[in-house]
């Protein structure tokens, strides 16, 4: 098989005060995949997303992004090719226009002047916001900020795409516009979440994180419909869905 | 992320000084400070005296040094500004190991420095000594205005969440490969700061609303 886009092995951590969160991490991302993460609270799911793109170091273990591993010198590159879209947007929204705050990862690794626009313009024409270019992002609804800071990410042109609750505090409406944009893109993704129909809805391959090993990993589908491994790693699906009713509906 | 009770200037214990009063400790503070501004600087025997008395109440209330020392740095930048002084400051010259200084400059760095130095252990010792809210029990005890204590109030129940969220910002920023670190970078720092202003601002106004919303009335107290 080719170089995975995400390879994660033994990857153990422990927060500063000995708090241990990860304990063995194996992973890996295909080009193309979209993935689901999926794990209850304090699972370790964020822990293991800020080891992605090195903003926490390893205890043990090691993370390579295309083959590229993630070590002090080369965070600059892994930090363009992994794009992370944090679930608060706006923890990442923070410049006074929609246009300075896409523009603000991009110029970060050096483009200027023309090329910075087209790409500015082009990410934000990816997730339908391209007319909201000189408003300031505290204007926008709460779904136009979510789609604005995937804008500021996938201005970076990453190979991996890396979303944190991406249908936290989404109307419905919402929702199913981020799931259209998602499914448009044409760049690997690493969904974390634990909205159960939102993975199945988007991507066919699951992941389950719990107690900081990975427990499960297998088709979206099959995941669900384990009921012995869902009730052991407190996951639920919500009242009214059910996967086998909606079988011929999963993502192919 | 494991976050231990009380704040982070807290050192947990029950010595003597641990147990006093707060509104004791503040008026104690207050006047050993008042009483430290008060003193010329040419003085030297009585900062002498004012260093052992502080250190006295650290041994009595058995708080590490190493604690207390740690925290000091906060001090750094009145001990640059200090050091500036006899180097910038007019008048009749000494020379110090060959480097000419201004002698009334090198008073006055003294007097910031000594009187820094014996204000921030003093008041660093009140905050590891005392929870904050049994401080803010002693500023009630000493008469300072309620709406006041209840600003310092707020001021301590958010200051972990604005804390967080300024972590939180600073992990996104740099996710999208930004390096903090130099002049060039003060104008990104200066518009997070302001986000995180108006989100600390936008806050409050949410916090006063769940406020009304519960019956509060301004100006009542509590």
């Amino acid at each position: 098989m080719s170089t995975p886009v995400l390879d994660v092995q033994g990857l153990a951590y422990a927060y500063p005060d000995g708090h241990q969160a990860l304990y063995g991490v194996n992973l890996h991302v295909h080009q193309g995949e979209r993935v689901a993460l999926l794990g209850p609270n304090g699972a370790g799911k964020t822990t293991l997303v800020l080891h992605l793109n090195g903003i926490l170091t390893p205890g043990a273990g090691s993370v390579a992004v295309s083959g590229l591993p993630v070590e002090k010198q080369n965070l600059q590159e892994i930090r363009r090719r992994v794009g992370v879209v944090f679930q608060d947007p706006d923890d990442q929204l923070f410049m006074p226009t929609v246009r300075d705050d896409v523009a603000f990862g991009p110029s970060n690794l050096g483009l200027k002047g023309t090329a910075l626009e087209r790409r500015v313009l082009g990410a934000l024409d990816k997730v339908g916001m391209a007319d909201f270019v000189d408003r300031p992002p505290h204007h926008l609804s709460f779904g136009q900020r979510r789609r604005v800071a995937v804008a500021t990410v996938l201005a970076m042109e990453p190979e991996i795409l890396v979303l944190d609750e991406p249908s936290s505090n989404l109307d419905p409406a919402s929702r199913r516009e981020l799931a259209e944009i998602v499914r448009g893109l044409d760049v690997t993704v690493l969904m974390v979440t634990h909205d159960l129909p939102y993975a199945f809805e988007l991507c066919p391959r699951s992941v389950v994180l719990s107690d900081g090993v990975i427990v499960a990993d297998g088709a979206t589908y099959d995941v669900l419909t384990d009921d012995s491994l869902m009730a052991a790693h407190r996951l639920e699906l919500p009242f009214g869905f059910d996967p086998r009713a909606n079988a011929n509906r999963a993502p192919g | 992320m494991g976050a231990g009770h009380g704040h982070k200037l807290h050192y947990h214990g029950h010595s003597r000084v641990h147990r006093a009063q707060a509104h004791l400790k503040l008026a104690a503070l207050l006047g050993f400070m008042l009483l430290v501004v008060a003193t010329p600087r040419e003085w030297y025997p009585a900062f002498a005296l004012y260093l052992a008395l502080i250190l006295g109440v650290i041994a009595l209330s058995r708080v590490p040094f190493a604690y207390i020392g740690r925290r000091m740095v906060i001090e750094l930048p009145f001990v640059a500004f200090a050091l500036l002084m006899p180097f910038v400051a007019t008048g009749p010259r000494v020379d110090v190991f060959g480097v000419s200084l201004s002698e009334a400059g090198l008073l006055a760095a003294w007097g910031l420095l000594a009187k820094g130095t014996l204000g921030v252990m003093a008041s660093l010792t009140l905050a590891a000594t005392t929870e904050p809210r049994d401080l803010l029990v002693g500023l009630e005890r000493l008469r300072v205005p309620g709406q006041l204590v209840q600003i310092i109030g707020f001021m301590v129940r958010y200051l972990d969440v604005v804390t967080d969220e300024m972590r939180r910002m600073r992990i996104a920023r740099e996710s999208r490969g930004f390096r903090g670190g130099g002049i060039r970078t003060w104008p990104v720092m200066a518009r997070t700061i302001g986000a995180l202003f108006v989100r600390s601002y936008e806050r409050g106004e949410r916090v006063h609303l769940a406020m009304l919303a519960r019956g509060y009335q301004s100006g009542r107290g509590r």
